[in-house]
């Protein structure tokens, strides 16, 4: 573990530099911060620029075209020079655009921490204030508060902060919700921190993250309404230019004249769409969830890609209904790909409890996944070994022959069947999707089915349960849903992934004798991933023991819990505390840990 | 041996409360008239299900819930007498360790900052002394000392567990809440932080709470037990009596649903 600390330095700063590369790699986005920055730049050298002053009028040459002699794009109705007044009109939209951005988002997170983190009155105080801000309509609300304060550059900018702080309040509100129930806050609390002090110390630096991600989203919207109010003519007055009284003043030239609005109106689209792309792109960069490509869609199939395709081996066990050799997958991190599992082999027989048990990390549901190609991909690749069913090769199948396999000749059971359920169905309809995705049978009769199922699985009164819904069942029953879902196409093989592990120790001993009956009466073949030694003592025949990815000892569940050969299986039985033992565990144990460090 | 806590018909109902439009919301007892004691450098494990009202118990001692009725005494003190101290008293009497303990570090902090928040607010020490102690509380929980420039996701569950114990430790309070300080850990390190706490309770002359559903657990690390069964303590007991001679029904449920090394069929 002291190894895994010493290396973690050089992985932050390559995460830091995958930030702008991240951002790079989104062309659009790119091309989005060139733009912006280009304009930008553009604006702020204003008066540095060898141009004209933007206010000075020379009448005698109004409407000049574009590339005329001294005005590279021409001049207004008044002869004023009009790349000049873009440059100093961009400026101050920018401007504008920024601070309201800025006011909103102070404003709007200020309201959303307070009242998120408070609750009760407060909050519902604060909120019922935004919701009636959100009850007008957007633009009429600003037209509204610039008539009250006046028309003018300064109120146009008060009227769109106050119209987009309900954005940010809501934002940040949901955030904070979900923050200030976390145990770090508590823990806080109890370190002596004042409410206060836990706002804004401990819940605002992770709030952060999503306001800067509503900013960049926002400030390209601030722009196009301060363009609006201004086009209106309630926003920059005469002379002063800005993008949208400039749009406003050549609209009434359009016909004769038409590069006088359009020109600013490029400027405006260059703008917001420049900010908009690079707010997109910061926002898949900043935003966790889509870094880890966790919303890009996985491969129905984990992708296969074995180096030397292996031989076909002749049958070995004749008897064996899965067999696994040398199965290796890995997962890609950037550009190199670093196996999770290595060298796996093993034979399941039919009827037999084989125990797959390891600590976190040891590999152990990456290579239950694999067996059928369930490994989520990208990231993960199989990239060796076989996986013989029957002795049919499941890797050189077509996708489609996998998926028929899943759930009819393998099916799985996970861990928290809360998940894995669907929370707006009803168990019984849930149940009877599952035969009728593999067996031709109307509906009536995969309710019968469903309904003799449950029964099968031990859950009282099914008649009434099968129209329950996930939510109103216990731990234990719905872990029972789960394993009747498993059993709905007579499969041979189970696999269950840690499937008592969020279940108490009275129920998870009641799920473990169904399981138990079941492969007794079906002859199933059982996998059984777990981290629990008690577990497999309980149910497994045999029993396989994983570290870091591969398998170091195995055989007959008694044999190894008696005679453990393994250094790592000794240290791991060691450490279950056993009923009965008392005291004696620590000192059992003491000398296994003695002048070690963590 | 005095008391550290003494709790007395302690009862918490959420919700029941009357709404808006006059009727009354749901009510759930989760806590039905629990009294118990916790001796000085005691270990008193709670056990029970998930629901059965253990970690409520642990919340209202240090603080983080109210109790709807029934009386705490924490070191000799009353509960009410405590509050109205400030929570700045109630850290410097009772602390608490998290079930979940990467969950209970701030993940935009580092450890030097984690550990100096207590040590500012409910010790008072001037900069020189808090360097030094989070030097010390490092070393009582085993942890190398680059650990204060990092962040909370650099470090495994066992290791952000044994920060957390040192933060706890770092108030200097005597008593311990431990809400499931192991559930979460793979058993090798679930060893080494049981281990650890044992021991920090000689070294410190802590008592401890000791929360857990996990009776093998409870019976190598506990003095006495007390099992909670929806919202009601039905059995208390010294360990080595009480999963020698169940009484109740549900103990003896539980003692019977424990796993066991020595397989099931031969």
């Amino acid at each position: 573990m002291t190894q895994a600390l010493a290396t973690t330095e050089p992985q932050v700063s390559s995460a830091r530099l995958s930030s702008w590369k991240l951002l790079f790699n989104n062309r659009l986005a790119a091309g989005g911060l060139v733009v912006l920055v280009a304009i930008c730049l553009l604006a702020a050298l204003a008066p540095l620029l060898p141009i004209p002053n933007p206010d000075a009028t020379f009448p005698a040459n109004r409407l000049q075209p574009i590339l005329s002699e001294g005005h590279l794009l021409g001049t207004d109705h008044l002869g004023r020079d009009i790349l000049s007044r873009l440059i100093w009109g961009t400026q101050v939209s920018i401007a504008v655009g920024l601070s309201a951005t800025a006011i909103a988002a102070l404003v709007g997170s200020l309201i959303g921490l307070v009242s998120g983190y408070a609750r009760g009155v407060t909050d519902n105080v604060l909120m019922r204030g935004i919701d009636m801000l959100m009850a007008f309509p957007y633009i009429l609300l600003a037209l509204a508060i610039v008539a009250v304060l006046g028309p003018g550059l300064l109120n146009a900018l008060y009227a769109i902060a106050i119209v987009n702080i309900p954005f940010f309040a809501r934002n940040v509100r949901g955030i904070t919700i979900g923050l200030a129930n976390r145990e770090f806050v508590d823990a806080a609390r109890l370190s002596g921190k004042s409410h206060a002090a836990i706002l804004f110390t401990e819940v605002l630096p992770n709030v952060l993250p999503v306001i800067v991600i509503t900013m960049s989203t926002t400030v390209g919207w601030m722009i196009l309404e301060t363009a609006g109010l201004s086009f209106l003519g309630l926003g920059a007055q005469p002379p002063q230019s800005d993008l949208g009284s400039m749009l406003g003043e050549g609209r009434r030239l359009l016909f004769n004249a038409p590069h006088v609005s359009i020109i600013p109106g490029l400027m405006i689209f260059a703008l917001v769409m420049s900010i908009n792309l690079l707010g997109d792109g910061v926002r898949d960069v900043l935003d966790p969830r889509l870094r880890a490509g966790d919303l890009t869609r996985p491969l129905a199939v984990t992708r296969i890609r074995r180096k030397p395709v292996p031989a076909p081996t002749p049958a070995g066990d004749a008897a064996a209904i899965l067999e696994v050799r040398d199965l290796e997958t890995s997962f890609q991190r950037g550009r190199a790909t670093v196996p999770a599992i290595r060298d796996i082999s093993f034979s399941l027989d039919k009827g037999e409890c084989l125990g797959l048990i390891g600590e976190s990390g040891s590999g152990k549901s990456v290579t239950a996944l694999s067996l059928l190609g369930l490994v989520a991909s990208p990231p993960g690749i199989i990239t060796g070994g076989t996986v013989k069913i029957e002795g049919e090769d499941v890797l050189a199948l077509p996708e489609g022959r996998i998926r028929a396999l899943r759930g009819a000749k393998v099916a799985y059971v996970f861990q928290d069947p809360l998940t894995t359920l669907h929370p707006l169905y009803r168990v019984g309809e849930q149940i009877a999707e599952a035969i009728t995705t593999h067996q031709p049978v109307g509906k009536a009769e995969a309710r019968r089915r469903a309904l003799a199922l449950m029964e099968q699985v031990g859950i009282r009164d099914a008649a009434a349960r099968i129209d329950a819904y996930p939510h109103e069942m216990s731990g234990g029953q719905r872990q029972r849903i789960g394993i009747a879902m498993a059993l709905a196409n007579d499969p041979d093989i189970i696999i269950a992934d840690e499937p008592t592990t969020a279940l108490d120790v009275t129920v998870q001993a009641r799920i473990l004798d169904l399981l138990q009956d079941l492969r007794k009466e079906r002859g199933l073949a059982l996998l059984l991933i777990t981290h629990d030694f008690g577990v497999v003592a309980q149910v497994c025949d045999r029993v396989a023991v994983m570290k870091d990815g591969e398998i170091v000892e195995a055989g007959a569940t008694a044999e190894v819990l008696r005679h453990p050969r393994h250094d790592y299986t000794k240290k791991l039985i060691a450490c279950v505390p056993e009923l009965g033992q008392g005291a004696g565990f620590l000192d059992r144990v003491r000398p296994l840990f003695a002048g070690g460090r963590p | 041996m005095t008391s550290a806590i003494t709790v007395t018909d302690l009862v918490k109902t959420f919700g029941g409360k009357r709404t808006l439009f006059g009727g009354t919301s749901h009510a759930v007892h989760a806590v039905k008239g629990v009294s118990f004691e916790l001796r000085q450098n005691e270990t008193l494990a709670i056990v029970g299900e998930s629901g059965s009202g253990k970690s409520t118990i642990a919340r209202m001692l240090v603080g983080l819930e109210t109790p709807t009725s029934g009386s705490i005494a924490i070191g000799g003190q009353s509960y009410d007498q405590l509050r109205a101290e400030g929570s700045r008293k109630f850290g410097q009497m009772i602390q608490y360790v998290f079930q979940d303990p990467v969950a209970s570090l701030n993940p935009r902090k580092t450890i030097d900052r984690i550990l100096d928040v207590p040590l500012r607010l409910l010790r008072g020490y001037d900069a020189a002394t808090r360097a030094r102690r989070k030097r010390d509380l490092l070393d009582a929980v085993q942890m190398p000392k680059d650990t204060l420039e990092r962040y909370p996701h650099e470090f495994s569950g066992g290791q952000a567990q044994r920060i957390a114990i040192a933060r706890a430790l770092a108030a200097e309070a005597r008593i311990l809440v431990l809400d499931e300080p192991v559930s979460a850990l793979d058993v090798s390190v679930q060893a080494q932080v049981l281990l650890l706490l044992d021991d920090l309770k000689r070294q410190f002359d802590l008592s401890y709470l000791f929360i857990s559903h996990d009776l093998a657990v409870v019976e190598s690390v506990s003095d006495r037990v007390g099992v909670m069964y929806l919202g009601e303590m039905v059995e208390l007991g010294r360990a080595s009596d009480l999963f020698a001679n169940p009484r109740h029904a549900y103990t003896r449920d539980l003692i019977s649903s424990a796993p066991t090394l020595a397989p099931a069929h031969p």
